[in-house]
């Protein structure tokens, strides 16, 4: 930006690409700024706070971007004509080939905790507790996080990809052209999908979690298997396992979303789809980590 | 506008504009395609031509001015409305623009399945039946759009244009990345298909062959204006300096093609 321009003598927006009045209430326009006879520190201040204010206004936009979208989508998921197709298809990909790497990692947890509990509890002679501990860690927290954490780099970066070169190929403009929405066909089936397919993941994961950390008491620490059976359900409630299902179901919400909206906007060629994929896993990963804090105040707070 | 005596244009744009930040890719196009008419809009790279059709089409909104389609006007249409609208027309992509995960029968017959709600199994003969009339044989439906050669994906695209027989055609740039003799191809095939439906059509390229096969009229767009209309015969002779450098291909003229020397 040029600070040493003349100021002009118009009010509201100053920027040059505004011609007239109707245009500057119009047009989009972040360099609100553009100060002169200012001495050296007082323009680098305006120049800090034109920049501030820019990264703002930019950031308001994109949440606009956002909430729209968001609603607009989930209106597509309830309102028919539903392309069960679609559904059906995102369906598979998210939950029947998620299940792999999913249950591997409920495995690897749940051993590791059990393992993990034991060499930490056994300081203060609470190794008991660890099928407990085992069972309340995995269906509360580390099964949905972590299904969560793995399916939005599998499902989400491929959802970003797969929209995003749709974007930029004209295949979204083609269908709207064959009169369908784009929203109603591409990424309301890979919401409703997100959203029922990972409870199913998070209910396996739990399961193979506390087997996981069965197999390390019975085999590895020499528990008896009854009484660690016994131990996993005697202080089990309901609530700890809908509560993880409830952050399963916002985090396959948040997972499907995030890989849709980058996808959708995404410009440029393989580089903006590339660019969209990456956004896409780390938005949807943060996403996740923030909803799990909430979801769990919600749930478990007592204050 | 209103007077019976001159009928009713099919499309009609009026002081469209659009910018995209200090852009300004169109600056005020006025254009009217008429009933049943080929219209080819030449100019250069960069002139605004494929946002022209987007603005048309509403996948992008302008700024300001009219677009008419049959007397309605489409800029301020509601989703729904606009999906409607949207049966009207039929558009060949560049790129073909062909859906990769679905098999070649079922793009042509997407516009009938998913618009119309067609049963499959009607939908996949009419679709075959429209791959026949763009000269690619049945065994074709069963593939994948990946598999086909880029005049094949071209045709392909053409027969999901012309599927659900649409009142309004667009072609972008259909002959580029062609050789000649598949470019010729295709626009017989355009010519034919056009005349067989009984449809408007509007053509945008840059390739001069293309537009005198193609064209009844030809409108030249430059620097987000429409500069020059007149009917297809009057090209090489149209008083324009513009219409004349952009004909004939000449490097010298009032078009000043923004390069450097290194």
């Amino acid at each position: 930006m040029d600070r040493t321009r003349a100021p002009t003598p118009r009010r509201g927006c100053r920027c040059t690409n505004a011609k007239s009045k109707d245009d500057r209430s119009a047009h989009r326009c972040y360099d609100r700024i553009a100060p002169t006879n200012l001495n050296k520190d007082a323009g680098r201040l305006m120049g800090f706070l034109a920049a501030t204010g820019r990264a703002f206004l930019i950031f308001l936009e994109a949440t606009g971007r956002l909430a729209l979208f968001t609603g607009s989508a989930l209106s597509h998921c309830v309102r028919p004509p539903l392309y069960p197709r679609q559904i059906l298809r995102q369906m598979i990909d998210i939950g029947y080939y998620s299940l792999p790497v999913v249950g591997l990692t409920a495995l690897f947890t749940g051993m590791v905790l059990a393992l993990q509990s034991y060499s930490g509890f056994s300081r203060f002679q609470a190794e008991g507790a660890i099928a407990t501990v085992v069972v309340l860690s995995v269906t509360r927290e580390l099964g949905p996080v972590l299904a969560g954490l793995m399916v939005a780099g599998r499902i989400g970066a491929a959802m970003a990809a797969e929209i995003g070169t749709m974007r930029v190929t004209e295949q979204i403009d083609a269908l709207s052209t064959l009169s369908t929405n784009p929203h109603k066909y591409l990424v309301a089936p890979r919401l409703i999908a997100g959203l029922t397919m990972l409870p199913l993941l998070v209910i396996v994961a739990d399961v193979i979690g506390v087997f996981g950390g069965f197999l390390v008491g019975v085999y590895r620490l020499d528990f008896n298997a009854a009484s660690y059976i016994n131990r996993t359900w005697e202080f089990l409630q309901p609530v700890d396992v809908i509560s993880g299902l409830v952050k399963a179901a916002i985090f396959g919400f948040l997972i499907a979303l995030m890989g849709c909206y980058h996808g959708y906007h995404s410009k440029g060629g393989a580089q903006g789809v590339g660019a969209a994929t990456t956004n896409a896993v780390v938005s949807a990963s943060i996403l996740i980590l923030v909803w799990n804090y909430l979801i769990t105040g919600i749930f478990f707070s007592t204050k | 506008m209103t007077d019976p005596k001159i009928a009713l244009p099919k499309i009609a744009l009026k002081g469209v504009r659009k910018q995209f930040g200090p852009k300004k890719v169109l600056n005020g196009i006025d254009l009217e395609v008429g009933k049943g008419e080929s219209l080819v809009v030449i100019g250069g790279s960069g002139t605004g031509k494929s946002v022209m059709l987007k603005c048309i089409l509403g996948l992008l909104a302008p700024d300001a001015g009219s677009i008419m389609v049959d007397g309605v006007e489409t800029t301020k249409l509601r989703t729904r409305e606009r999906e409607k609208l949207l049966h009207k027309f039929g558009m060949l992509f560049q790129g073909a623009a062909l859906f990769d995960s679905l098999k070649v029968w079922e793009n042509v017959a997407f516009g009938l399945i998913q618009g119309e709600h067609m049963p499959r199994a009607q939908a996949k003969e009419i679709a075959i039946a429209k791959l026949g009339a763009v000269g690619l044989s049945p065994d074709v439906a069963e593939l994948s759009p990946a598999e086909l050669s880029g005049g094949m994906q071209k045709r392909v695209g053409l027969a999901r244009a012309i599927a659900d027989e649409p009142e309004i055609i667009f072609f972008d740039e259909p002959t580029t990345g062609l050789d000649p003799i598949m470019a010729d191809v295709i626009n017989e095939l355009i010519v034919q298909c056009v005349k067989d439906l009984g449809a408007t059509a509007v053509t945008i390229t840059h390739d001069m062959a293309s537009a005198r096969k193609i064209a009844d009229r030809v409108a030249m767009i430059y620097e987000g204006r429409i500069i020059w209309t007149g009917h297809a015969g009057d090209i090489d002779h149209s008083g324009n300096a513009h219409v004349d450098q952009f004909v004939h291909g000449r490097a010298e003229g009032p078009i000043k093609m923004q390069v450097r020397a290194l």
